[in-house]
């Protein structure tokens, strides 16, 4: 399911709002979860799964076309841990 | 602070116009049709986010931490999320050193 399938499947079960009005909500629910996560905030969606932060240390990487070495400084990178919900559902497809 | 969905719901109230019930309910429904979509066994690709992906574990020997006895970890579907290039960026710059 791509972002564009998401609206219309939404826009279809929520047809008292107008198409717009869905895809501009979640438009703005994807950018307010970006903006929590780059100003450093968790993101807390119970049933769903939580989203944060995770620390990678500075490394001396190299370049693979010239196998120069280059000093990577330490970044933070998103991390997703889905909640009990979503984990015991997907699952029990699985079983 | 964490971002819950109270809050998402906030924003949609005064960002979009939406009354409190319609943001309450539009919250809810985005999450909730992410996890039908994980749950039937398909891929979620949010563009400028990320992608939610289903990958096959299989049996694996564990082990319970409390009594020490082996079980098995059961063969398992588990839910992964690869974040986009917009997100990874945003993330780096927004918590830079």
């Amino acid at each position: 399911m791509t972002k564009s399938e998401l609206i219309e499947r939404l826009a279809d079960k929520l047809d008292h709002l107008s198409a717009k009005d869905v895809e501009k909500s979640i438009k703005e629910i994807l950018e307010l979860m970006v903006g929590s996560l780059a100003k450093g905030d968790r993101i807390e969606i119970r049933g769903f799964g939580s989203f944060s932060l995770h620390y990678r240390a500075p490394r001396v990487g190299r370049n693979p076309k010239t196998g120069e070495s280059v000093e990577l400084s330490g970044k933070y990178v998103p991390h997703f841990k889905p909640g009990k919900e979503l984990r015991e559902r997907v699952n029990l497809s699985a079983a | 602070m964490a971002l819950t969905k109270a809050e998402v719901a906030e924003h949609l109230f005064e960002k979009v116009g939406l009354s409190k019930r319609d943001a309450k309910d539009m919250v809810e429904m985005f999450f909730e049709e992410i996890r039908e979509t994980l749950e039937s066994g398909d891929q979620v690709k949010l563009s400028g986010f990320g992608n939610f992906d289903l990958r096959q574990k299989s049996e694996r020997p564990g082990r319970n931490p409390k009594t020490g006895e082996d079980i098995p970890i059961l063969a398992r579907k588990v839910v992964t999320f690869r974040p986009g290039q917009k997100l990874k960026s945003r993330v780096e710059d927004g918590n830079a050193e």
